[in-house]
């Protein structure tokens, strides 16, 4: 019997910035977005971006993975500097994400869930992969014991074979996350990873995000509506409001400042 | 070299000589089944004590085990016991505050937890604690900014290192080992007050092992799936006792809720399950049944009609006509083989079931199916060994005869006294409990009603002290009604009322599963457990069962006044979270009865409808409140002569 192979060395300290946006404004023909918006995101932390609905917290996570191409500003990620990057670079760079409606395969397994998240990592020929000879096998071995211990780290084991269709919401969301873990990312985008949960599945999610946050060192950015969850488990929050950047701080400066009180209870614009 | 083999610790050194390649433990893993040998079973046990030596710990100390069926928690007992230690499993799933009561009483210095989970009811039980200095933990998850608990790898890694500073001190420890050394302290269930450690010696538990495995012949080539709670008996004995005195092999699953799976992969060959293990898995079966298409659902009618009229007497041997017979085959080939398959139960040779009474249509269908299931009899006290059912002689109402080397009598109160090498050496600082359940001859007092029938095998009938009269002086068995209609899949627990009164009334607890399906076929919409109990078509159907219970009671002598006259369906789940049910959910009744005094007196007062707001606590620790307003029903009683003239 072989030994657990060691846990990942904590690396949880707060470190350099490592994502910048500066400035950044995007609009869909006359509808702004986004406008002026300038924000850092450092190594390791959890950053959250919060506001009311149409606020613009999806469009500027899209910004962020290459999705949407912001019409001024710049990116700044690790060094490089962009306005647009398409999705296959993105996730070359490092960031994987969920989404806010969940978007897996529902006739496959769990377990095949997860592995294409590992589909950037496998580098077989697909002659190779189609008759499961020499490289793609001891791929497909290392890169199952990979999606194992992701799968023992969400506490899936009991659904491995199900179709993912047939799950209830609650734990559709932890496939998602499990796939996105599963490209072994050092930022994860999570778009509302609690919408739609009760209690107990948000206290589940929560400790899973901190567990990955720890364990992995994986910085975090995260959109949230429930306010009590992203003052428990953030670093620094965001708020956002019509497009505009309302708020930046942590949690308990956020919580006392007028502007993001007056966004949530309401005020004339 | 040490030929005693009369301590587990020597035990294990013993097949580590004899059969050091031969799989001694699993776990599934990652995905995977890994396997111990005994060789590095033993190895892996050597460095454990080793370390616990290294950190203090001291001959008769005691070490408290917590977590699910882990196999470093096995090994870690026999640690204990190596140092001449006393291992303490406890119940995993009990909250802080009830490992307080457990961890003072044993006097805990040292435990040995699985998890993150595990380490932090414990961090919050310490302050209580005072004795407690020493926590290891298996999983590291979660755990790495705790202080002052240490991983089982470094437990391990100072082992070694005391190991190789003084060689030959681990082989000398072992070799302290008496047989008549306390080789474990289980608690009891507390169904009768606060939880009492009962002290078993390595000679009682390997009495126990021994005689088990010769009356059903176990070998080093058997496998059992060890996924019962750890601190109980029954575990204690067939995944642990028998483990180390057989030699076979032991399954860990992979988690609680993998365990249906784990269980169809390995294949064991000797299973134990309590009653509604065997009950859930039917009902799963039966669901699964209802929802197939219809060829498949004729098949399975016909033949398991088929295995209901011949299936247990082929199992038992007897002559049974050639044209079932070549039927059976034919529905073995296409039902039972398959579904004994998908149960994981196809190699298994012997199958036990105890802790409660298994319903007959229950027992019946398993054995008729193929499967060899058996009861037995026993409790903390005796090792879970009293009475064994033989193969062929196998009865759904009683629970066997008297195992190998017990000797069973039943005193005039109709109370089960037993005697034999089982028996505990005492309760722990408890002498006044050890000198009442043990007389001056050595019989231990069961506690329990029954007799001993025309076969030769105990029946069981009640607590001694539940059995109670009713007020017009018939005898009142409220175990034995609630077993009745708990036999009914629809019927998950059920609570009767009666001793000194008039009638018998019942709360009845609703099992969600089988009637949530039986509402969805008929297009009853239902919210959650407490909507689906107060439906009017629920009430019916309870009402059904109820009725049957009723006519089957009014044919028994002496309980045609027993019958249930007026229930009503509880609106929330009995729970041990609420101390309601015991951890092995058994019914606290008296407790219910002063918590639910209000529905009692509407049952007993005659109203149809009774407003009710109780307190629950969630599995996350916080509480709420569950209110409702509750139907009573009353169901027909079954005169004794109508059932005569029927």
């Amino acid at each position: 019997m072989q030994p657990d192979p060691p846990l990942p060395t904590p690396t949880r300290r707060i470190g350099d910035v490592i994502l910048s946006l500066e400035h950044i404004s995007l609009a869909f023909g006359g509808v702004k977005a986004l406008s002026d918006i300038t924000f850092d995101v450092r190594e390791h932390e959890v950053r959250a971006i919060i506001g009311p609905n149409g606020a613009g917290k999806s469009s500027m996570l899209n910004v962020i993975n290459g999705v949407y191409r912001p019409q001024q500003g710049t990116i700044t990620y690790r060094g490089h500097v962009r306005r647009g990057m398409d999705s296959h670079d993105v996730a070359v760079a490092g960031i994987a994400r969920t989404f806010q409606n969940i978007a897996l395969f529902k006739g496959m397994t769990v377990l095949d869930n997860i592995m294409t998240g590992r589909n950037l990592k496998m580098h077989a020929s697909f002659i190779e992969q189609a008759i499961w000879i020499g490289r793609a096998r001891r791929e497909e071995l290392a890169h199952r014991a990979k999606v194992e211990e992701i799968i023992d780290f969400l506490e899936i084991q009991h659904i491995r074979k199900t179709p993912v269709g047939r799950l209830p919401y609650g734990l559709q969301k932890r496939v998602e996350l499990a796939r996105a873990l599963a490209a072994e990312p050092s930022l994860l985008l999570l778009d509302e990873p609690m919408a739609g949960m009760n209690v107990e599945e948000k206290q589940d999610m929560c400790r899973f995000i901190l567990d990955v946050n720890e364990q992995y060192g994986t910085t975090i950015v995260l959109i949230e509506h429930d306010m009590g969850v992203v003052m428990d488990i953030s670093d620094r929050v965001v708020v956002l409001d019509y497009g505009r950047k309302i708020g930046d701080g942590d949690p308990a400066a956020v919580r006392g400042s007028k502007a993001v009180i007056d966004a949530y209870l309401g005020v004339a614009h | 070299m040490d030929e005693r083999q009369d301590t587990f610790p020597r035990l294990l050194l013993q097949h580590a000589r004899t059969r050091p390649n031969h799989p001694a433990t699993r776990e599934k893993d990652l995905g995977i089944w890994q396997t111990w040998t005994w060789a590095e079973v033993a190895n892996e046990v050597r460095a454990l004590a080793c370390g616990l030596a290294a950190d203090g710990f001291k001959r008769g100390m005691h070490l408290a085990i917590v977590g699910d069926n882990r196999p470093r928690l096995y090994w870690s007992m026999i640690a204990a016991q190596a140092l001449g230690g006393v291992p303490v499993p406890m119940y995993q799933d009990a909250p802080a505050a009830e490992f307080v009561y457990v961890l003072n009483d044993a006097e805990i210095d040292y435990a040995l937890v699985e998890d993150q989970e595990q380490v932090d009811k414990l961090l919050e039980a310490a302050p209580s604690v005072p004795t407690l200095a020493h926590i290891y933990y298996d999983d590291p998850r979660g755990l790495r900014n705790y202080e002052g608990v240490t991983s089982f790898e470094a437990l391990q890694e100072r082992g070694r290192e005391f190991d190789r500073a003084h060689p030959g001190w681990y082989d000398a420890e072992v070799a302290l080992g008496r047989a008549d050394d306390v080789s474990g302290m289980l608690y009891t269930s507390g169904t009768t007050g606060k939880p009492k450690g009962v002290r078993q010696t390595h000679a009682a538990f390997i009495a126990a092992a021994k005689g088990s495995a010769e009356f059903d012949r176990l070998s080093p080539d058997d496998s059992v799936l060890s996924y019962l709670p750890m601190a109980w008996v029954g575990d204690h004995l067939f995944s642990f006792a028998q483990w180390l005195y057989v030699g076979f092999t032991i399954n860990c699953p992979e988690s609680g809720e993998t365990v249906m799976t784990d269980l169809r992969e390995i294949g064991p060959t000797y299973y134990f399950a309590p009653p509604r293990v065997f009950e859930n898995l039917l009902t799963q079966v039966m669901i699964r049944m209802e929802d197939a298409g219809r060829i498949k659902r004729a098949l399975f009618e016909h033949f398991t009609a088929v295995a209901r009229r011949c299936g247990a007497e082929i199992l038992d041997g007897k002559s049974v006509a050639l044209s079932d017979r070549v039927q059976y085959a034919i529905g073995n080939v296409l039902v039972y083989a398959p579904l004994r398959n998908v149960l994981g139960m196809s190699r298994i040779r012997v199958a036990y079931t105890a802790g409660a009474a298994i319903g007959p249509d229950l027992f019946r269908f398993y054995r008729s199916i193929g499967i060899n299931l058996k009861q037995l009899y026993g409790s903390t006290e005796t090792c879970a060994y009293v009475c064994l059912q033989p193969d062929g002689g196998v009865h759904f109402d009683t629970v066997g005869e008297a195992a190998p080397g017990v000797e069973l009598k039943v005193a005039d109160t109709g109370e089960v006294l037993v005697r034999g090498p089982m028996l505990l050496k005492e309760y722990y600082k408890r002498p006044d409990a050890t000198a009442e359940s043990i007389d001056a001859d050595g019989y231990f007092h069961t506690g329990d009603a029954g007799f001993v029938d025309a076969s030769g095998q105990l029946k069981i009938i009640d607590r001694a002290k539940d059995v109670g009269k009713l007020a017009t002086g018939a005898m009142f068995a409220p175990n034995y009604i609630e077993n009745k209609l708990k036999f009914f899949p629809h019927i998950k627990e059920a609570v009767v009322f009666g001793a000194d009164r008039d009638r018998v009334c019942a709360f009845v607890n609703i099992d969600v599963g089988s009637v949530g399906n039986w509402a969805e076929r008929r297009g009853i919409p239902y919210s959650g457990y407490t909507d689906l109990a107060s439906k009017p078509a629920v009430y019916e159907l309870i009402r059904g069962c109820v009725e049957k219970v009723n006519a089957e009671l009014a044919g028994e002598p002496g309980l045609a006044d027993s019958q249930v006259q007026r229930f009503l369906i509880l609106h929330k789940e009995l729970d041990p979270d609420d101390d309601e049910l015991t951890r092995t959910r058994k019914v606290r009744r008296g407790f219910i009865a002063e918590k639910y005094a209000v529905l009692i007196d509407a049952l007993y007062a005659g109203r149809d409808v009774q407003h009710i707001e109780t307190l629950v606590k969630f599995e996350d620790g916080r509480s709420g409140m569950v209110a409702a307003d509750l139907r009573i029903d009353d169901a027909r009683v079954t005169p004794a002569e109508e059932q005569k003239a029927a």
